[in-house]
This record gives C-alpha cells, sequence and structure tokens, in this order.
C-alpha cells in the first residue's frame, strides 16, 4: 500500500496533521545522563496501516515506544491525536487515547486460562461474582473474529504454542477497543510457522482499520506486512520509505547509515558473483564480443 | 481442536462426552497436574494400612476424634493457601494461632468479656498480624521467609509473656468449649447435610444451564450426577457412622452426632472457595502468584493482593487458634508451637497447593489435613512415639514437595513441546 493509498482512508480529517495520521509525533527527544537516545525524532501512523519502525540496536526504537505508550515520557516533542496536541505521561494516558502496547516479554500469567488472561484486569463481573459466562463468549468472539486457533479458551496459557500466546498477548491488547497498537518485535522468539501465524494476525489487525506500530529486527516479517517503514539510527530519523517502492538495500543502508558497510559490502559481494555466473553462462550460450 | 467452533456448536450446544472428560484428566495427571490424586490415594492406603493393624482405627469413636484433632491444623492450613499461591510463606502462622489463642483466654478470664467479644478480639489480633507481615513483605521488600521466621520467635515470646511465664490459662466458657468438643445434634447433622448436598447439586445444574443457554460448553450431566452422587455418598456415610452413639456407657452421657467443627470447616471451606475462584479479587490471587509482573501491567495493585492474603492467612491462623484452645480446653505456652506449624505447610503441600505459587486449592488444605490428621492418630494408635511420628510426618512432606517440583517439571517440558 502506497502513502497515498493510506492518506485517502482517512481524507477530510482536518487539523494539523494533513496526511490524516491517528497518531503522530514530532520533534521526539529523550536524554538518559548523557545519551540522547532520541534526539528529534518523529513518527505518524495512520489507520489501516502498519508501520515498521526498525533501527539497529540502541536505535531508540523501544525509547520511541516507550514514550508513546507513557511508560517512559519523552522530554519534549509534540504528540498529535488525531491531529490533536495531547500530553502522555503515563500508561493510562496512552490507554485512554486508545494506544494498546503488546512487549516483548509477553505479559500472560502461565497458570490462568486464556480467558482469564484476556480480562485480567478488566473482568467482567456481577457484583463481586465473577461474570465467566460472559468473559467465555466474548473472548471466543474475539478470538474467532482474528481467526486465532487454540484448541479451548479454558486451556491454561502455559499449554499453547508460542505463537498462540503472542496472539492471546495481542488479542488482549484489543479489549480496549485501541486506534493503535504498539507491537514490540512480536515474533522475536517463534519458529518459522509460528511466526507466520502472528503476522497473518497483523494483517487482519490492519484490515480491522487500526494502525500498527511494528518493532522488528527481522528484515523480512518487515517486508512482508509494512506498508511503511521508519527508520531510526542513533535516536534520530533515517529515513522512511514506502515498502512497496524500496528494495531491501536502501532500508539497510538507511540502518547502518553508510552505502560501503559490513552488511552491504557482504550483499555486493554476493552480488558479484552471481553476476560473474550470469555473465558466465551468458558467454557459453552465444556473445564472444562481450568479453573485450 | 477446532470443535469448539463449528457452526452446530455455536447455536445448540451439546455437552462433550464423559469419555473424553476422563481422558482429559488423565492426560493432565500425566503432564504433570495431579492436583488432590497423591492426597486422596494416600488417605486411601493410610487409613487400609491403620485399619488392619490397628482395628480401633477403624470405630466410629476414633473417626470422631480424629477430626477435632485435626481440625485447627486444617483450618491454618487454608489460609496458608492463599500465602502459598503467591509463591510466599508464612513461617509463623503456627505461632499466630497461639498469640491469637492467648488474647480469646485472655479476654475471657482476665477480661471477663462474653465470648463473642473474646473471639472478635482473637481475629482482630490476627488480622493485624498479618497486615504488618504482609506490609513488611510487600512494601517493604523483605522478603517472607525472613519476615515470618522472625516473627515466629518473636510471637513465640509474646505467648511466653501473655501467658505469663510457664502458666496454663484454662477456659471456661462453654460456648467456646462447644467448638472443639462437642457435636452436632444427630437430626440437625442430617438437615445440615441435605441442605449440603441440596445446595451443591443446585449450584451445579445451574450452572450448566446457564452456559447452555448461552451456547457455550458445558460439562457433561452425567458427570455432575456423579459429583453429587460421591459426594452424597460419601457424606451420608460420614454423617450416619458419626451418628451414632460413642459412648461407653449412653446410659449416664450420650455420646453422638457430627463433632462442630466439621460444619465449620465445610463452611469455610465453601466461602473460602468461592473467593478464590468466583470473584476477581481471587483470580488477581492466581494472577499475581503466576506472574506478578504481568500482574501489574493488567493494571493488579500487586502491593494490595499481598499483604490481602498475609491479612487472610493470619485471620485464618487466628481461627486455628481458637479451634485449637478449645479443643485443649486450655491455652498454654505450647498453642500453636512445635508441630503446628509445619503440620500446617505440610497439609497444603500434601493436598497439591505448590510451594512455587499459582497452583493450589481451599479443597487441598482439607485433604491434607487428613492426611496428617490419619497419620498422626493412627500412629498414635499403634503406639509409636512422637519422634517416629515427626519423622514420619516429615517424610511425607518431603515426599509431597517432592511430587510438586517433579510434576512441576513435567508439566514445563509437556509445555514446551
Amino acid at each position: 500500500m502506497s502513502e497515498q493509498a493510506g492518506g485517502t482512508t482517512r481524507q477530510g480529517d482536518g487539523g494539523p496533521s494533513p496526511d490524516g495520521a491517528v497518531l503522530s509525533l514530532a520533534g521526539i527527544s529523550k536524554r538518559f545522563g548523557a545519551v540522547h537516545a532520541l534526539s528529534d525524532a518523529s513518527l505518524a501512523v495512520k489507520a489501516g496501516e502498519v508501520v515498521a519502525l526498525v533501527g539497529d540496536n540502541g536505535a531508540g526504537k523501544s525509547t520511541m515506544i516507550k514514550a508513546i505508550a507513557g511508560v517512559n515520557p519523552a522530554d519534549d516533542g509534540e504528540i498529535l491525536w488525531e491531529g490533536r496536541p495531547v500530553t502522555i505521561t503515563k500508561p493510562h494516558d496512552a490507554a485512554t487515547l486508545g494506544i494498546a502496547t503488546v512487549y516483548q516479554d509477553l505479559a500472560l500469567c502461565d497458570n490462568l486460562d486464556v480467558v482469564a488472561n484476556l480480562f485480567l484486569g478488566n473482568e467482567v463481573a456481577n457484583g463481586i461474582v465473577l461474570d465467566e459466562i460472559s468473559m467465555e463468549r466474548r473472548a471466543t468472539e474475539l478470538l474467532d473474529t482474528l481467526s486465532v486457533k487454540i484448541p479451548s479458551v479454558r486451556t491454561p496459557v502455559a499449554s499453547l504454542s508460542g505463537g498462540q500466546r503472542q496472539s492471546v498477548a495481542i488479542a488482549r491488547s484489543l479489549l480496549g477497543e485501541p486506534k493503535v497498537v504498539l507491537l514490540d518485535e512480536p515474533t522475536a522468539a517463534l519458529g518459522v510457522a509460528q511466526t507466520a501465524q502472528v503476522l497473518d494476525l497483523i494483517e487482519r489487525l490492519r484490515d480491522r482499520g487500526l494502525g500498527v506500530v511494528l518493532i522488528s529486527h527481522n528484515l523480512a516479517d518487515v517486508r512482508a506486512v509494512a506498508d511503511r517503514v521508519a527508520v531510526l539510527r542513533l535516536g534520530r530519523n533515517a529515513g522512511e520509505f514506502v515498502m512497496a517502492e524500496t528494495s531491501q538495500e536502501q532500508i539497510v543502508e538507511a540502518i547502518t547509515g553508510a552505502s560501503e558497510s559490513v552488511v552491504t559490502r557482504r550483499q555486493a559481494r554476493v552480488e558479484a558473483a552471481e553476476a560473474a555466473r550470469d555473465v558466465g553462462q551468458k558467454r557459453q550460450a552465444s556473445d564472444p564480443q562481450e568479453q573485450s | 481442536m477446532t470443535a469448539l467452533r463449528t457452526p452446530a456448536d455455536a447455536t445448540g450446544v451439546e455437552a462433550a462426552p464423559l469419555s473424553s472428560y476422563v481422558n482429559g484428566y488423565w492426560s493432565r495427571v500425566r503432564g504433570g497436574e495431579m492436583g488432590a490424586l497423591p492426597a486422596i490415594l494416600g488417605l486411601i492406603v493410610l487409613c487400609t494400612v491403620f485399619s488392619i493393624v490397628r482395628p480401633a482405627f477403624l470405630t466410629a469413636g476414633n473417626f470422631a476424634n480424629l477430626l477435632p484433632q485435626g481440625a485447627a491444623v486444617t483450618v491454618i492450613a487454608m489460609g496458608l493457601v492463599f500465602v502459598l499461591l503467591l509463591g510466599e510463606i508464612d513461617l509463623s502462622a503456627g505461632y499466630t494461632s497461639g498469640v491469637c489463642a492467648a488474647i480469646l483466654a485472655l479476654a475471657l478470664s482476665d477480661y471477663d468479656l462474653p465470648w463473642y467479644l473474646a473471639i472478635l478480639a482473637a481475629l482482630v489480633t490476627g488480622t493485624v498480624v498479618g497486615f504488618v507481615l504482609g506490609s513488611l513483605v510487600a512494601k517493604v521488600g523483605i522478603p517472607s521467609f525472613v519476615v515470618t521466621l522472625a516473627a515466629f520467635l518473636a510471637f513465640q515470646g509474646v505467648v511466653l509473656l501473655l501467658i505469663k511465664g510457664g502458666t496454663i490459662i484454662s477456659i471456661q466458657d462453654p460456648v467456646i468449649l462447644a467448638i472443639g468438643n462437642k457435636n452436632v445434634p444427630p437430626v440437625l447433622g442430617w438437615v445440615l447435610f441435605a441442605l449440603g448436598v441440596g445446595a451443591y447439586a443446585a449450584v451445579q445444574l445451574l450452572r450448566i444451564r446457564g452456559r447452555q443457554r448461552r451456547g457455550l460448553t458445558h460439562d457433561p450431566l452425567s458427570l455432575v450426577l456423579i459429583r453429587v452422587g460421591a459426594l452424597a455418598v460419601l457424606g451420608g456415610w460420614a454423617v450416619y457412622v458419626l451418628n451414632q452413639e460413642r459412648s461407653r456407657n449412653p446410659a449416664i452421657v450420650s455420646l453422638k452426632g457430627v463433632p462442630i467443627v466439621v460444619p465449620i470447616i465445610v463452611a469455610l471451606l465453601v466461602i473460602l472457595t468461592f473467593v478464590l475462584k468466583r470473584t476477581g479479587y481471587g483470580l488477581h490471587i492466581y494472577a499475581v502468584g503466576g506472574n506478578r509482573e504481568a500482574a501489574r501491567r493488567a493494571g493488579i495493585n500487586t502491593d494490595r493482593i499481598r499483604i490481602s492474603a498475609f491479612v487472610v492467612c493470619s485471620t485464618m491462623a487466628a481461627v486455628g487458634g481458637i479451634i485449637a484452645a478449645s479443643r485443649a480446653n486450655s491455652v498454654d505456652a505450647n498453642t500453636g508451637g512445635s508441630n503446628v506449624l509445619l503440620y500446617a505447610v505440610g497439609a497444603a503441600v500434601i493436598g497439591g497447593t505448590s510451594l512455587f505459587g499459582g497452583k493450589g486449592r481451599i479443597l487441598d488444605a482439607v485433604l491434607g489435613g487428613a492426611v496428617v490428621a490419619v497419620i498422626d492418630n493412627g500412629m498414635g494408635l499403634m503406639g509409636f512415639s512422637s519422634g517416629v511420628r515427626f519423622i514420619v510426618t516429615g517424610s511425607v512432606l518431603l515426599l509431597a514437595a517432592g511430587v510438586d517440583a517433579l510434576s512441576r517439571r513435567r508439566a514445563a517440558t509437556a509445555g514446551l513441546r
């Protein structure tokens, strides 16, 4: 999906964010002592769009997510929510706006079943008695709409696979009807099939019209689901790309900050070897002239 | 695995067949989730062995003795379940019960308070003790092992000071004495039994109907009937046996009926199980025990939950102390001391409550308490010295903790699969 297409879905939003972003951050700075974790960084996400936030270790991705989630507020900068300036100083602020965060270390209780984990902290109750029936129904509906496959919603989370657990964690974040979901390395610890499950789920979130901010180290995952890629390097924006029009090298270049780096050199070597093989084949086939 | 989601299920849900429940239970047991199974098997084995070796074990009189003997430990174990669910420990629960018993005795003797105010004083003492211990653990951050070990030592001293050295405070109040020594009239015993079984059946059936109406899977009716039937047969048999005349000389004094502690324990079992399994508070206890960080991020006030668990534990210890004082007709320096705490922890763990937190039920305390009481009583009948009894009970506790640790490992490997 291109940037223009994303723009048309939210046209006429008005306000100071002309491209219709649900959430946009500008000039975000965060210092930890002498270290500038973020300086003048920006990020925007529209409804129905997956924005990947990539960068090397220490680039400021997690700091950015924590600033949005209110866990660790930014020192400086402007946050616009649906075009209105807002302040996020604690997790509760983010939750009230409609920002849900799924952290890297899954915040699930292994000894509780799926229903209890989904509703933990927001239980439905009649007086003091838990309304298990309503919770179980809502849990089943929610997982159904997300096409999350789980043996039974009464299974303890401990006996689920990594992908199922991640799906439950993501589903849990949706109960508050958020408009933006922040996912911190959702596929980091998963196998191939489980990663595919979670990527499918991310696409379903987009199809439901949510804005998704995805932090990932895995450029293959990013390529698979992201509409746009925002690159951070040493706490600053190092480029923003529309996925469909961008090559992997361009992203790597932005991440490492140089067209000449270990990664590109390696890539160049591989390509050179392939090219040489191609040339060899061609020469064999027909064209002796090319040699001079 | 998606049977739950088929359209037919969504509209008219029928119960899964009984066999699938049996299979599910068996696979859980093999996966390391044995629950109360070891305790129940242990009870059967112990009772069989003791009945064969000492026929006196299997008399109505001994049965009626055994229940009040194990009551105090069982009640303290019920409270300990709350603390153990959080992965914490309360080593001072035994002496907390001693302190509360001493307060009860002093309130009755020195201050001439009526029995209900004396009980209230003992319960309030327990609550305050629990609040202080819990705050030290949750707010200050001292490990519960250390806090309650310190309290274990200190409360031993408090009991000594309260009863002024080596004296024994005897209890004369008839109501207090009745708790641990008197029986429910036989007719009332049957009435309570009928009410209990009826209420259990009604709750189970209403639950099935509620789930059926909302289109959710539910336990098969046959399973519920088996449960209600088992309760009715076991309970009915117990009430029948306890209603037999136990007095050697019925002409002088009649001795029959269910001991009063039994309905007290059943009531506590029902109330605390309801709290743990049906309320948000109970769910939060399990959540904090399972993953404290996850519970905190879910917006649960984990400090408050932890303090409250210690409050429940110490308050239940106070109830146990009242029962113990009543049973012994007095309070002395040993009330709540020596083996009480270890028996209580042993009861909870033998019943299937995990020392690692997050897993356990109030019923565990009752089943484990029964195992401990049977060992104590049966070995006493066989004439073993208390030295041997300590060693056997200690070994059983170690065995139970070993089963817990091994089943945890097994569950971990099963979960990783």
